[in-house]
């Protein structure tokens, strides 16, 4: 068997996307959290280039290189908001960053 | 040949995934993130991606991931402490989830997609090339190739700013 059907790259992507809402749920550490969201990236963009090849067009490229610059623009921005959370509070723990719960 | 290294790219990364999610420690999660981002350049490449999957090694495995464990060394960040206050989520959190994924895995197998290629074949097409992206970016997407510029600049004044003094 040497060609592998478009829809197992979709369900993969899919299985990715998933474990990173998981992740995103269940972790409790901020920086855990955050990767999360990055695998949760990581998916769509695999789903943006597999549409490319099915239309062997590079315009899904293109979005998943954008997305690529918006995810490295995000991390130092999110690990910069990290860091200043932990000056101020001492904690990584996602429930005990709770000032604006009401 | 295909279907083997996509079955050896495609377990490695739903494995490194799951360790994402199980350990406890953030600097194993860090490395496991390494693990599924190279299984996805993997597949960049086997999907005729190719500048795609050198960027994805570049900013993501490089970059983004060197920042990740520099801001976890840098804070000592140790294991995570169970809590249970989020109930809602540890009961029914994980049935949402499968019902999610294998809904969009049945709505994946049954769409019809009003494309002619419904097969990946390696080399079968090599539209990816950085020529073809370059032709693109600074033709028909100048204008958001410009935008984003001043979008990272931007995300390195906040970040500079936010690392350097206590916010009150």
């Amino acid at each position: 068997m040497d060609h592998i059907p478009v829809s197992w790259y979709l369900t993969l992507s899919a299985i990715l996307f998933g474990m990173g809402v998981a992740g995103f749920i269940y972790r409790k550490s901020v920086i855990t959290v955050f990767m999360s969201i990055e695998l949760m990236l990581n998916a769509v963009n695999l789903t943006f280039v597999t549409f490319s090849y099915q239309n062997a067009n590079v315009d899904g490229h293109i979005y998943s290189f954008f997305v690529m610059v918006v995810a490295a623009a995000e991390a130092a921005v999110g690990l910069a908001i990290i860091l200043t959370i932990f000056k101020n509070r001492g904690t990584l723990q996602i429930d005990e960053i709770d000032s604006m719960k009401l | 040949m295909d279907s083997i290294l996509f079955i050896i790219a495609a377990v490695a990364a739903i494995g490194c995934g799951l360790n994402l999610v199980l350990q406890k420690h953030p600097i194993s999660s860090a490395l496991s993130l390494i693990g599924v981002m190279s299984s996805l350049a993997l597949l960049y490449l086997l999907l005729g991606a190719e500048f795609i999957a050198m960027a994805q090694m570049i900013v993501y495995g490089g970059a983004v991931m060197v920042l990740f464990i520099f801001v976890i060394m840098l804070l000592n960040a140790g294991t995570e402490k169970r809590s249970d206050k989020s109930l809602f989520a540890q009961i029914a959190g994980f049935p949402l989830l499968a019902v999610l994924v294998v809904l969009l895995a049945f709505l994946i197998r049954e769409t019809q997609f009003p494309a002619k290629v419904t097969d990946v074949h390696f080399g079968s097409w090599v539209g990816g090339t950085a020529e073809a992206i370059g032709l693109k970016l600074f033709g028909q997407f100048l204008l958001p190739f410009e935008v984003i510029s001043v979008l990272i600049l931007i995300a390195i004044l906040g970040a500079v700013v936010l690392a350097r003094k206590e916010i009150e």
